[in-house]
């Protein structure tokens, strides 16, 4: 199955997802002039990445900023995972926020909520 | 330009850049809101707060209500009519400073007929406590579909979160169909 590896940029995120090396990962900042555009081909790679998983999916969120339309679109990536788990595979959501960032914290608590999937939150300090 | 005209158009610059100072506003910007635009007046907001050593919470929630504010007349703003191309994706930007906070102001046109949809959107909004936002935000981001510009109805609650004040917003009237919609968010500088 083909890599996605999009380097980020000042309005974009870094995105990996790399079967293979079992790297899942979204990172930076997300608030891309068109977010449909952007997280389409995700999402795609997500359900043709569905079809035959590793056993065990360990997706990293580490976002320092995202607008209210990324949200939903990180949302949408979320869910894939939780019918991934509902099909009965090993998936755990790794979200990093920022120590100093309550609202970054929250968000990754907002959406625990939501969806079901194992999260793990884990604050990290900018140095 | 004749002599008269040039004294007129001279005092006029200079009134404006004393009710600018006046009302201490430090970015104001009137015309299409672009993504290019977007991300110009959030990165110079940005390193004015860095230099100034804003704190780090201040200077997250002054960006993320920009972002917002900015998109918000992006992708609503009216072109009411047809292709009046004047008024769509158009409207006015400021950011203002004082003392103890930041004032992101937005004015755009808005066709009457909207307004009755977009205050009832902005009251729900205003009559929830902390949870209540964040039960709404959940709620919209789960339901919500993303409209055809990329609007997530995300934008309001979302500032309305981080500000943690009321929406405050003014409907002026422009002519038989329209009116000016004036939206202020303010974000303390201490926390």
């Amino acid at each position: 199955m083909e890599t996605i590896k999009i380097m980020g940029t000042d309005d974009t995120p870094t995105v990996i997802l790399d079967a293979q090396n079992e790297i899942f990962e979204i990172s930076g900042r997300s608030l891309p002039e068109d977010v449909t555009a952007f997280y389409d081909p995700i999402l795609q790679w997500l359900d043709e990445y569905s079809a035959s998983p590793k056993p065990k999916t360990i997706f990293t969120f580490k976002l320092v900023y995202f607008n209210t339309a990324s949200s939903k679109l990180l949302l949408d990536i979320l869910m894939k995972l939780e019918q991934l788990k509902e099909a009965g595979h090993d998936v755990l959501v790794r979200w990093y926020y920022p120590e100093d960032d309550e609202d970054m914290q929250e968000a990754g608590e907002e959406y625990a909520d939501i969806v079901d999937v194992p999260f793990e939150q884990i604050g990290y300090t900018l140095s | 330009m004749d002599r008269k005209n040039i004294k007129g158009f001279l005092e006029f610059v200079y009134d404006f850049y004393k009710s600018m100072k006046a009302h201490e506003i430090t970015l104001v910007y009137e015309g299409e809101i672009t993504h290019q635009i977007t991300k110009a007046f959030t990165s110079l907001t940005e390193s004015n707060m860095a230099k100034e050593e804003e704190s780090n919470s201040v200077q997250k929630k002054v960006f993320h209500v920009m972002v917002e504010c900015l998109q918000n007349i992006s992708k609503h703003a009216d072109s009411f009519g047809s292709d009046d191309f004047l008024f769509a994706g158009r409207g006015i930007f400021m950011v203002s400073k004082g003392d103890s906070e930041y004032h992101v102001t937005t004015g755009n046109v808005i066709e009457n007929t909207k307004i009755d949809e977009l205050s009832k959107i902005l009251n729900h909004i205003n009559s929830l406590d902390k949870e209540g936002l964040k039960q709404l935000y959940k709620t919209q981001m789960r339901e919500g579909r993303l409209s055809e510009k990329g609007g997530a109805g995300l934008g309001f609650i979302d500032i309305a979160r981080k500000t943690g004040r009321k929406l405050e917003y003014h409907f002026l009237p422009i002519d038989e169909e329209t009116h000016f919609f004036v939206l202020t968010s303010t974000i303390s500088r201490s926390e």
